[in-house]
């Protein structure tokens, strides 16, 4: 059985604005899949729909055999199987980093404060911050706070990590730090879907790249298929501007 | 040039620079402005016979100005949360029920709403429900404020709330919190900081309103000056007597409120 399984799946916006249109998917146990193509092609919100941040309009949504779709499913047990990283970090900045980690681990896992503080302080030394660990997320850099954002979502002992351009709004110098602890992440056998732009992540980590464009999936192939030959004249013009 | 220097004067270049202001400049006289009026107030009441009347008269009403205050708010502000939640909810009931009681109550005056509220609607409820006359004066009054204040109220709780960014919730729920954790653990310890300076300050209001409820008969601070000045005709004696009465509570609740609000916001360098 596949780890995520989309079927058929649409989403539109106030009814008109249509930016996912009929994509079919699956993501198997320990794959790194990731997702490239132009701004506005619907990556993000097939992404978001894969945890239904966005519910989609129409399709069939599974992780590790749980139909989402199903109004049956209660979406906070699934949520936390499924890590989440976002463009933004979007870390609580009310909490110190630690809290920030140990909050859904008591909450939604129920664990007792020194379990939950014991699996962040481990989070956060393979994230490579555990010094930071007191610290209120506006004092970290960039960088630092997607890495606690990581450690976050990892905490929770999630199936699958889905990552939303989380290098785009890093200054240059950051970058690497985040795709080290990522591709690290990668070799460890973690299953996940990455959106971005960064090429050589997609190159050194990604089992498969999916190209999207227009709301729907153009092509799909290893790294070296798409990078050095690509079928469809879109993905050819994609990665003539990019490259 | 020459000609200043023909007339003796050296030519000083005006140069443009920020001057520091004097001490004078930024003393707060105001405060002693503020202590001169209540030290004044506080002689004539000590040493004249006609306010120590006035005062005698009027100061059992400051018990029930006092408790009307803390009634309303507590109720206000149970209400407030309440309709500012209803407001943001998913559910469209609550949504729309929230949202009609917001609108109605602000788009009328506070006034002709208390009157409204306190002899009528309030009164014809009850009786309504079997329970004819069951509610006396005082809390009529003090009802009709708290739903007035609570409808204030929810606007500052539905702004605070959706001044938090739409990431943050979103970040809670992916890691698998309810919407109702993600409203109690994430949204809200959040937007208390923007709630509770308004909140604050709507603390005061009521107090300072609760002089309304004389029109509907609580035996309140202004109802007893009215109600001495006419008997008696020491208008001025009366009506500064009240007026000391109100700035010295409202000084004494906004000072307690600023320390309270610096104790809320104690402790948190690191935060936003």
């Amino acid at each position: 059985m596949s780890m995520i399984s989309v079927q058929g799946l649409h989403k539109t916006f106030n009814k008109t604005i249509h930016a996912v249109q009929g994509v079919d998917m699956t993501v198997e146990e320990g794959e790194v899949v990731v997702i490239v193509g132009p701004s506005g092609c619907g990556k993000s919100t097939m992404l978001r729909c894969i945890n239904l941040l966005e519910v989609p309009t129409d399709g069939e949504v599974a992780i590790d055999g749980v139909d989402l779709m199903d109004k049956k499913t209660d979406l906070d047990l699934v949520r936390a199987e499924v890590g989440m990283v976002f463009q933004g970090f979007n870390l609580f900045p009310h909490l110190t980093v630690i809290d920030n980690v140990m909050l859904a681990q008591k909450k939604v896992r129920k664990r007792s404060k020194e379990d939950a503080e014991a699996e962040a302080r481990r989070q956060l030394a393979r994230v490579g911050i555990p010094e930071k660990a007191d610290s209120y997320p506006r004092q970290l850099s960039g960088g630092q706070q997607q890495r606690v954002a990581i450690a976050r979502s990892l905490a929770m002992g999630p199936k699958v990590m889905l990552f939303d351009e989380p290098t785009s709004a890093l200054d240059p110098e950051m970058i690497k730090e985040v795709l080290d602890v990522m591709l690290e992440l990668a070799n460890d056998g973690m299953t996940m879907v990455v959106v971005t732009h960064e090429m050589g992540f997609a190159r050194a980590a990604a089992d498969r790249v999916v190209f999207m464009d227009e709301g729907r999936i153009v092509e799909t192939g290893t790294p070296e298929q798409i990078f050095s030959n690509p079928q469809e004249d879109r993905t050819k013009l994609f990665l003539s501007q990019i490259l | 040039m020459a000609t200043e220097a023909a007339r003796g004067r050296a030519h000083v270049p005006r140069k443009r620079r920020a001057e520091e202001e004097a001490w004078w400049q930024s003393a707060p006289w105001w405060v002693g402005i503020i202590i001169a009026v209540m030290v004044a107030m506080g002689l004539k009441l000590l040493f004249d016979e006609d306010y120590d009347l006035a005062w005698s008269n009027i100061i059992p009403g400051v018990w029930i100005t006092i408790r009307s205050t803390i009634y309303i708010f507590i109720i206000a502000l149970v209400l407030g949360l309440l309709a500012g939640l209803g407001q943001v909810s998913n559910n469209v009931v609550a949504r729309n029920i929230a949202r009609a009681y917001v609108e109605l109550v602000r788009g009328i005056p506070i006034l002709p709403l208390i009157f409204t509220l306190a002899l009528v609607i309030i009164p014809d409820l009850s009786a309504a429900v079997g329970a004819e006359n069951s509610v006396p004066n005082d809390w009529r009054a003090i009802l009709a404020l708290a739903l007035i204040y609570g409808a204030y109220m929810a606007e500052i709780f539905r702004g605070g709330i959706q001044s938090i960014a739409r990431g943050q919730t979103e970040a809670g729920r992916s890691l698998g919190l309810s919407r109702r954790q993600t409203m109690r653990s994430v949204v809200m310890p959040q937007a208390a900081r923007s709630i509770i300076p308004p909140i604050a300050n709507d603390f005061i209001a009521i107090l300072k309103d609760t002089s309304l409820l004389s029109v509907v008969g609580v035996l309140e601070i202004t109802r007893r000056t009215r109600q001495y000045s006419a008997s008696s005709f020491k208008f001025t004696e009366a009506f500064f007597t009240m007026t000391f009465i109100y700035l010295a509570l409202v000084l004494a609740l906004s000072t307690l409120l600023t320390f309270f609000e610096s104790w809320m916001t104690r402790d948190r360098a690191g935060e936003r």
